[in-house]
């Protein structure tokens, strides 16, 4: 039985104009798909790496692996206040410039200047290169032309985004109607952060997929409802409210919540003690009305709105007034690097921290679940031995998602054929 | 040894030891490495008291905590992180969640 209404097509696939067809997984089970993604997404669209809030002062940095796209990322603040952007590597002999102790591993801080631990050379904030060791040792060394790479950097709602792309579309623009949407969301105030990291063994596209439908929720997570709770939401299953998708970018629109529930017995006594759970604190702080872009049904049972910002940037904006965040950054074809950073108000008081705590906690209890069925459908994927696979009309998005990675291979693939054939 | 806990809750202070972490990997890996008889025995005594205990945290400044209502504040993270084990799993895993990792790597210390 229909609890929400859909389009008047009968099916948000087919309103979308998405096939009903089975979905096959090819392009998550292929070292050469992925080849192809690095250059056809991760070099070419805007790719969301931090927020201001990381950069607080002139000389703030931090870096960013970015492996999808081969490089590393330096992000500073100048002394001009303005943020830039460079590969993370010397213009000596290409030693990765900033890193302590692993290179791998991504570092943060404040400095004046950037120091290569391998011959010295030196940089200042805007990448220019200002001193070099035995520089007379040199030929003819011009350190104007020497200076490091940048790349281009925006800031969307203080969320910092940096593209390869040498002619990329503005980011505002890039974001899209769904962007816009949003705007005005007090992003600012919720500066509150947790962060969880894991390496997932699965295509990237696999774990996008299990948060961009909640079809699964009832039935993965169905121990974590008190039971009677369970198995009316079995019973029940799921139905967003609403979808939408613009160009590359898509959201999902739930209900759910709880917040406060209905009767107390519905809900954990942790939950009954702290007044919160896997949607929050049950009393957010007052931020005033929402952007028109969230709640896009204007529902009461509202609880979550989820935005995929193509490739890898999710949106998640919370009933309770407190967001978070998804990353999912490639490493290979069947393996990625999963990020999640939850975003509170800063708490008030001792209370206010135990209720964001237990919401933390909370989602790790889920988030476990979530990633645990990633590399056991990724090993079954690569065996080949089932190739079709059914997509309800509530795995919308997964489709949406599949299809554009898709179309910007096969487009990349005939900018390609095209300057091949043109000779140049 | 100087009790960790303030006076009022004397009956938590067998645990402090143990639970008064500050950081979440710390108490996760405390989680792992607890039997659910222990993790039982310290959710039933600390259950009744938390409220008692949030309020004795709520009389100061949050970021001026003295350091025995830090550490009550610590043991009541704690006591959310083992309600799971406790009033969900009965088991100090999450089902179905064998090889999978989430690890906190930043979180607001108090």
């Amino acid at each position: 039985m229909a609890h929400f209404s859909k389009p008047a097509e009968g099916s948000w696939t087919e309103h979308f104009g998405l096939s009903t067809e089975p979905a096959n997984y090819a392009d998550s089970i292929s070292p050469e798909f992925y080849a192809l993604e690095q250059e056809a997404i991760f070099k070419k669209t805007w790719l969301n790496v931090g927020r201001v809030e990381q950069l607080p002062k002139a000389g703030s940095f931090f870096t960013k692996e970015l492996d999808a796209a081969k490089t590393s990322v330096l992000i500073v603040k100048n002394r001009d206040g303005e943020l830039r952007a460079f590969h993370n590597m010397c213009r000596h002999r290409g030693n990765k410039l900033v890193w302590n102790d692993f290179p791998k591993a991504e570092v943060d801080g404040t400095c004046r200047q950037f120091t290569c631990k391998y011959h010295g050379w030196r940089y200042d904030l805007d990448g220019k290169l200002t001193f070099v060791q035995q520089e007379g040792e040199f030929f003819d060394l011009d350190k104007e032309q020497f200076g490091l790479a940048p790349i281009s950097i925006d800031v969307w709602e203080g969320f910092i985004f940096v593209t390869f792309n040498p002619d990329p579309q503005p980011l505002r623009e890039y974001m899209g109607r769904m962007g816009a949407g949003v705007e005005g969301y007090p992003f600012e105030l919720m500066t509150q952060k947790h962060t969880y990291r894991a390496e997932i063994g699965s295509n990237w596209k696999l774990f996008i997929d299990a948060f961009m439908e909640f079809y699964h929720a009832p039935v993965l997570h169905n121990r974590q409802s008190v039971s009677e709770e369970s198995r009316k939401l079995a019973k029940y299953g799921y139905e967003a409210l609403s979808y939408d998708i613009d160009g590359p970018h898509a959201m999902v629109s739930s209900w759910g919540g709880m917040s406060p529930p209905a009767d107390l017995n519905m809900v954990k006594p942790i939950e009954r003690t702290l007044h919160s759970g896997l949607f929050g604190p049950w009393e957010g702080p007052d931020i005033g009305e929402l952007p028109p872009g969230v709640n896009p049904a204007k529902s009461p049972a509202w609880g979550i709105d989820s935005f995929l910002f193509f490739p890898n940037f999710m949106l998640l904006l919370w009933k309770p007034n407190w967001y978070l965040t998804y990353h999912y950054w490639p490493t290979s074809y069947h393996t990625h690097i999963f990020e999640t950073t939850l975003y509170f108000a800063p708490p008030k008081n001792a209370f206010e921290r135990l209720q964001q705590e237990l919401a933390v906690v909370t989602f790790k209890e889920y988030g476990l679940q979530d990633a645990n069925t990633l590399e056991a459908t990724q090993t079954m994927l690569e065996s080949g031995a089932v190739t079709e696979f059914p997509l309800c009309d509530q795995e919308v998005m997964l489709r949406h998602l599949h299809t554009v990675c898709r179309d910007y291979v096969e487009k990349h693939l005939s900018n390609a054929g095209a300057v091949a054939a043109k000779g140049v | 040894m100087s009790a960790l806990l303030p006076a009022e809750f004397a009956d938590l202070e067998p645990y402090a030891a143990d639970w008064c972490l500050a950081a979440e990997p710390d108490r996760w890996a405390k989680r792992l490495d607890s039997t659910m008889e222990e993790m039982k025995a310290f959710y039933d005594v600390c259950f009744p008291r938390a409220e008692e205990a949030i309020a004795y945290c709520d009389k100061f400044d949050l970021d001026d905590l003295p350091d025995d209502a830090k550490n009550l504040l610590h043991l009541l993270f704690s006591f959310a992180l083992v309600s799971y084990p406790i009033e969900v799993w009965n088991q100090p895993l999450p089902i179905d969640t064998g090889s999978a990792r989430l690890d906190r790597i930043r979180e607001p210390r108090l």
